[in-house]
C-alpha cells in the first residue's frame, strides 16, 4: 500500500523536508503519519495568521464605512492591535457558570473550531499546495463545516442561559436552511466538471477568465450570487446574524464563554468567512490560475476580494428579521438554486456550453 | 484510502492544538470564583429557573423540512457527477423527482409550515 502525499510531492519546501525525513529511515505508515502532523501544525498557524489579519481588515473597514479611523494606537494604523487582543484573551479568567452542563459546555468551543479547520484538509491554497486531495473533496468540506450547527447548539444548551439557547436554536434553523440552497448552487458547477475533487474542479477552469464558472451565462452569475448569500447565512455574518444579533440575544449562542474558550468561538467564525470565500473562488473563479504570478498569490488575492464583498455586506446591510430570513431561504432560494440546476443539465445535455 | 489518514490526523491535532491553548491560558490567567459571579448572565437580574424548558416546535419542523431536501441534496451528487455518460433519460428523471419534492414544499407552504410565528 502506497502513501501519497500531494503537497510533499509537489511544493519545494515540503519536498526538501519529506525528503529529509525519509533519509532516517522510518516505515511508511509513521512517516506519513509525522507530515500530516506537521502540516496540521502549519495549516493553524497559517489560518491563526488569517484569522488575525481579517478581524484587524474587518475592524478598519467598519471604521471607514463610519467615517471613524478604526483601531490607530498600536503600530502603524493599528497592525498589532489583534495580537495584542488574542494576548488579552489568553490572560483572562475562565468564568464558569455554576448551573452549566460541564461535558457539553467544554467541548462546544473544541468542536466548533475543529469543524472549521477540517475544511482545510482539501482546499487547495495554490498548484499543489494541498493537503491531500480528496475523491470527494467539496462533499466533504460542505460535510465537516456544517459540524459548527452541533457546536453551536452545545454551546446553546450548554450554558444553562435562556438567550444562549434561543441564540443556538436560531442558528440551527438558520444554517440548517441555508445549507439546501448553498450545496444546491454547488451542484451546478459539480455537473459541469463531473468531479467532486477540488483540483480537478479548478483544472476545469484553467485557461482563461471566460473559463470561470461565475462567468457562464445564464446559470454561472445565479449559481454564484445563490451561494454567496447562502453562505453569508452559513458563515453566521450580517445580514443573517440572528443567531448572536447584539441588540436582542446579547451575543447569543457565546453569552457564558469567556477567555480563551471565547476566543476558539470567534477564531471559527473568521475561519469559516475565509473558508466560504475560498470554495467560491475555487467552484467559481478558478481557484489558483492566474497569470504572472505564482499560483498561492492569485488563490489569497481572490479570496480576499470575497472576503472584503462579506464585509461590505455586513457594513452596509441592516439585519434581517427571524422569519423573514426563513421564507426567503425556503420560498426563493430552494426553487431558484432547483430550477437553476435543471437550466444546466439541459445546457450540458444539448452542448451549449462553451 | 490513504488521503484519509490525513482527515483522521487533523481531527487530532485540530483538538489537541485546541486544548494546548486551552492549557497555555490555564498557566497564565488568574482564577477567582466566587457565586455571584458564575451566576447566569440574565441582565444582572437573579436568574428564574432554569433554561432547559420546552421551546418552540417550528425549529422542529424546519429540521423536519431540511432532512428532506438533505436526502434530496445527497441523491443530486451522483446524479451530477455522472450526468455526462447519462443522458437524456437522466435528465428527465431527475426533473420529474425535483417536481415531486418541489409539490411537497408546495403542500408545506400551502399548510402554514413555513410561517414562523
Amino acid at each position: 500500500m502506497t502513501w501519497p502525499i500531494a503537497t510533499a510531492e509537489l511544493f519545494p519546501i515540503f519536498s526538501y523536508l519529506y525528503e529529509l525525513l525519509e533519509s532516517t529511515g522510518l516505515p511508511q505508515p509513521w512517516l506519513a503519519i509525522v507530515v500530516y502532523t506537521f502540516l496540521a501544525v502549519v495549516m493553524f498557524g497559517v489560518l491563526a495568521l488569517l484569522a488575525l489579519f481579517l478581524v484587524w481588515w474587518e475592524r478598519k473597514i467598519a471604521g471607514h464605512i463610519q467615517q471613524r479611523f478604526g483601531p490607530m494606537r498600536h503600530g502603524w494604523h493599528g497592525w498589532y492591535q489583534t495580537i495584542m487582543d488574542a494576548v488579552k484573551l489568553l490572560q483572562k479568567e475562565d468564568v464558569r457558570v455554576a448551573t452549566r452542563d460541564k461535558p457539553v459546555f467544554f467541548w462546544a468551543p473544541v468542536i466548533c473550531f475543529v469543524a472549521a479547520f477540517l475544511a482545510y484538509v482539501t482546499i487547495p491554497f495554490g498548484e499543489g499546495l494541498i493537503v491531500a486531495d480528496l475523491n470527494i473533496g467539496i462533499l466533504y468540506v460542505m460535510a465537516v463545516t456544517t459540524f459548527t450547527v452541533i457546536s453551536l447548539l452545545m454551546a446553546g444548551w450548554g450554558s444553562n442561559n435562556k438567550y444562549a439557547l434561543l441564540g443556538g436554536m436560531r442558528s440551527a434553523a438558520q444554517v440548517v436552511s441555508y445549507e439546501v440552497p448553498m450545496v444546491a448552487s454547488i451542484l451546478v458547477v459539480v455537473l459541469f466538471v463531473g468531479s467532486l475533487s477540488m483540483v480537478d474542479i479548478v483544472q476545469a477552469q484553467a485557461g482563461g477568465i471566460w473559463n470561470w464558472y461565475a462567468f457562464r451565462l445564464p446559470f454561472g452569475p445565479i449559481a454564484f450570487c445563490t451561494y454567496i448569500i447562502a453562505a453569508t447565512a452559513e458563515a453566521n455574518r450580517t445580514p443573517f446574524d440572528i443567531p448572536e444579533a447584539e441588540q436582542e440575544l446579547v451575543a447569543g449562542f457565546n453569552v457564558e464563554y469567556s477567555g480563551m474558550k471565547f476566543a476558539m468561538f470567534f477564531l471559527a467564525e473568521f475561519v469559516n468567512a475565509f473558508t466560504v470565500s475560498a470554495i467560491a473562488v475555487i467552484l467559481f473563479f478558478g481557484g489558483w490560475h492566474g497569470a504572472l504570478l505564482p499560483s498561492w498569490m492569485w488563490f489569497l488575492g481572490k479570496t480576499f476580494m470575497i472576503v472584503l464583498l462579506l464585509m461590505l455586506f455586513r457594513w452596509t446591510y441592516p439585519r434581517l428579521r427571524v422569519d423573514q430570513l426563513m421564507e426567503f431561504s425556503w420560498k426563493f432560494l430552494v426553487p431558484v438554486t432547483f430550477v437553476n440546476i435543471i437550466i444546466a443539465a439541459w445546457f450540458k445535455y444539448a452542448g451549449w456550453y462553451w | 484510502m490513504s488521503h484519509y489518514l490525513a482527515v483522521l490526523i487533523f481531527i487530532f491535532a485540530g483538538t489537541g492544538i485546541v486544548l494546548f491553548t486551552f492549557f497555555l491560558s490555564r498557566l497564565l490567567r488568574p482564577h477567582n470564583p466566587y457565586p455571584e459571579k458564575n451566576l447566569n448572565y440574565e441582565c444582572a437580574e437573579d436568574p428564574i429557573g432554569t433554561s432547559w424548558f420546552q421551546f418552540n416546535p417550528r425549529f422542529y419542523i424546519f429540521a423536519l423540512i431540511f432532512v428532506i431536501f438533505d436526502v434530496e441534496v445527497v441523491f443530486l451528487f451522483p446524479w451530477a457527477v455522472a450526468f455526462g455518460q447519462l443522458g437524456l433519460f437522466a435528465l428527465v428523471e431527475m426533473v420529474i423527482f425535483i417536481l415531486i419534492l418541489f409539490f411537497g414544499l408546495f403542500y408545506a407552504w400551502r399548510r402554514g409550515a413555513l410561517k414562523w410565528v
